[in-house]
């Protein structure tokens, strides 16, 4: 991947934005959908598509392309935000999400909508997913990334760490997963439903490389899977530390949003707030 | 109106607009709470949606009798069957989708074969979840409960009857499970409408001392549907039985095979896949003992997708509409 320079990251910054004004619109447009996640992952989901990925949205079954596989499927606003801005399909689809006959379904679907790599949205599946792809990668000796996006809630299921000691007993060193830390699920906070720490210490017993990151800093985003492309002979985990709800101060830390439906005024003011955000964005203030 | 006075049902059935709306899942909410308020065995334990299925007021009135177990499905359900096997009667419930759908060997094997005393409430069954979509939609559940040993299956038409269900669980000794519904659906039976496990019943009957022309069983908030339809037949003359079938695991053969006998054509229907539903049981039971000819009202063999549930119920034939037409069908194939 190039060099992170200046312009880069401020070009990265008014995307994530860009991306985050979108997926406000989406689910309030919906009037259903998970909110807190996409939020959080606005950053990472800017940095894969316009810095990290190796891809082409203009043939999304390109076979030498990464695989980027989203387990926890229920932030899938996010994913196609950033792949609307990227090209894969026009913007203006981005407002039939969660409608009927809309390639945007509530939860990502492989078949309808090229470039979503797998469906999810039942937690704890992904990991393997991409494990199964990594071992044809390697088995096909194909220079292909793949990536795994999981969410810290389903860090709980038993099947996400079938998946880990795996990867771990295959030394797949062309695997990187990360989890984003938000410490939220529905129930309440995640230490608090099922302590999940020290979770870099697990990930490791299982042979894994783990690296912790503000997963809001695009430098630090961009090193890590710089970094994980320089590990041999383990898989790498990216622990991001994230904010649920980052860019609406209303919304921030707060696991209620995990998937609240917004009430107009709700939505008009994250808008607001995020097309004022530190007057970094130029577009119309409301 | 051609309604059973012994279903004991609401008065305005037919007027939808003025009806109330509520889902089953609130049923299973009370349910729980009214089995554990009279039973101290009863426990509760959810994964990470305890709102969501209504566990929450169990959760708050005894929170040392509930588990919060996480994401974690196929835990959930074991660790059921070891309270059940220290004499506790644990209500498990998450969406149908993850349980019984993801820890389904898990039921079978350390409930069911070990008859752990476990009551397994899935909820948000059936298409009518709506925007979630196909991953979030459990049509295959009835399927994968009915054939598993010593399960009870039951499937409540409205808020009323789910609360029945789901008390009636906890005193059945034995596995049950019990699905509900996301959406807001007509409540359209009262506290009086009798519930009893086996038991089906007529909610929708033909003019005294005639036969019907069609029996029409049903499960679920579809009964609702199944009566608008009755309603529009009987308009265009023809005599029509509504049988609400709640218990579809163990079945009321007594009830079903008069049904056969009198109408001589039976229309099921269910918020499920066609295959291994509640209408295969039926006519798993009709092929042996009286066949007849049977249509089927349910998911035809695909996935769900995103969309309203009205949207939904329509898209895949399960209107008011298609049992009508389903009626037109099953009369034109009777001998
Ligand atoms: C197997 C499974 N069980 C339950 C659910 C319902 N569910 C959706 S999101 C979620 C957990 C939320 O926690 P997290 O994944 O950390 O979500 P966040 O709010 O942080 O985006 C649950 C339990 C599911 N999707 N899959
Ligand atoms: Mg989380």
């Amino acid at each position: 991947m190039p060099h992170l320079h200046e312009d880069k990251i401020k070009f990265l910054e008014e995307m994530a934005n860009q991306i985050r004004q979108d997926v406000i619109a989406m689910v309030s447009h919906a009037r259903s959908g998970h909110i807190a996640g996409p939020l959080g992952m606005a950053d990472i989901f800017a940095a894969l598509y316009f810095h990290i990925l190796r891809h082409d949205p203009k043939h999304p079954e390109w076979s030498e392309r990464d695989r980027l596989i989203l387990s926890n499927g229920h932030i899938c606003p996010v994913r196609y935000a950033a792949m609307a801005r990227a090209g894969y399909f026009p913007v203006e689809e981005l407002k039939t999400l969660r409608t009927f006959g809309s390639r945007l379904q509530g939860h990502p679907h492989r078949t309808i909508l090229p470039g979503v790599e797998t469906t999810s949205g039942p937690l704890g599946s992904g990991l393997s997913q991409a494990v199964g792809m990594a071992i044809v990668a390697k088995m096909d000796a194909k220079k292909i990334n793949i990536y795994c996006l999981m969410s810290d809630g389903e860090q709980e299921c038993g099947q996400t760490w079938e998946a880990a000691m795996l990867a771990g007993k295959l030394k797949l060193d062309n695997l990187t997963a990360l989890i984003d830390r938000n410490n939220i699920q529905i129930d309440g906070m995640t230490e608090d439903i099922m302590p999940l720490e020290p979770l870099r210490q697990k990930y490791e017993a299982f042979g894994w490389h783990v690296l912790d990151i503000n997963g809001h800093n695009f430098e630090e985003i961009a090193n890590a899977y710089e970094t994980a492309q320089a590990i041999y002979e383990k898989p790498v985990l990216i622990i991001a530390h994230t904010i649920p709800g980052k860019g609406v101060d209303f919304m921030e830390f707060e696991y209620p949003w995990h998937s609240k439906t917004f009430k107009p005024e709700e939505a008009k003011e994250s808008l607001a707030q995020l097309r004022t955000l530190q007057g970094k964005i130029k577009s119309e203030h409301e | 109106m051609p309604i059973n006075p012994k279903a004991k049902l609401v008065e305005h059935l037919l007027d939808v607009k003025a009806i109330e709306q509520k889902p089953t899942r609130d049923g299973y909410g009370t349910g729980l709470l009214a089995a554990g308020d009279e039973n101290p065995s009863v426990v509760a334990l959810c994964a990470d949606l305890m709102e969501s299925t209504r566990t929450e007021a169990f959760a708050q009135k005894y929170p040392d009798r509930f588990v919060e177990m996480g994401v974690a499905e196929q835990n959930m359900a074991s660790v059921a069957a070891g309270m059940a096997l220290m004499g506790k009667i644990p209500f498990i419930s998450s969406y149908a989708m993850f349980s019984p759908g993801r820890n389904w060997e898990q039921i079978r094997t350390t409930i069911a074969y070990n008859e752990a005393n476990v009551k397994i409430c899935g909820a948000h069954a059936g298409v009518s979840v709506g925007p979630d979509g196909a991953t979030h939609q459990a049509i295959e559940d009835i399927a994968l409960m009915r054939p598993i040993a010593n399960m009870t299956v039951f499937s409540p038409c409205d808020s009323v009857e789910a609360h029945k269900a789901t008390y009636a669980a906890a005193k059945i000794t034995g596995p049950v499970y019990v699905r509900y519904a996301r959406e807001k659906t007509p409540v359209f039976t009262t506290a009086q409408t009798p519930f009893e496990p086996g038991k089906a019943m007529a909610f929708w009957v033909e003019p005294v001392r005639t036969k019907p022309d069609v029996a029409i069983i049903s499960c679920g908030p579809l009964t609702h549907n199944a009566i608008l339809a009755a309603a529009e037949l009987e308009r265009e003359g023809m005599k029509v039985r509504v049988i609400n079938n709640p218990s579809i695991k163990p079945l009321d053969k007594e009830t079903i095979l008069k049904a056969a006998k009198d109408a001589k054509a039976i229309v099921t229907v269910e918020e499920h896949q066609v295959a291994g539903g509640m209408g295969s049981a039926i006519a798993e039971f009709l092929a042996q003992s009286y066949p007849v000819p049977v249509e089927f009202i349910g998911v035809q063999n695909r996935f769900g997708q995103s969309g309203t549930p009205t949207e939904l119920i329509e898209h895949y034939g399960m209107g008011a509409a298609h049992i009508i037409e389903a009626v037109t069908r099953v009369i034109a194939r009777k001998s």
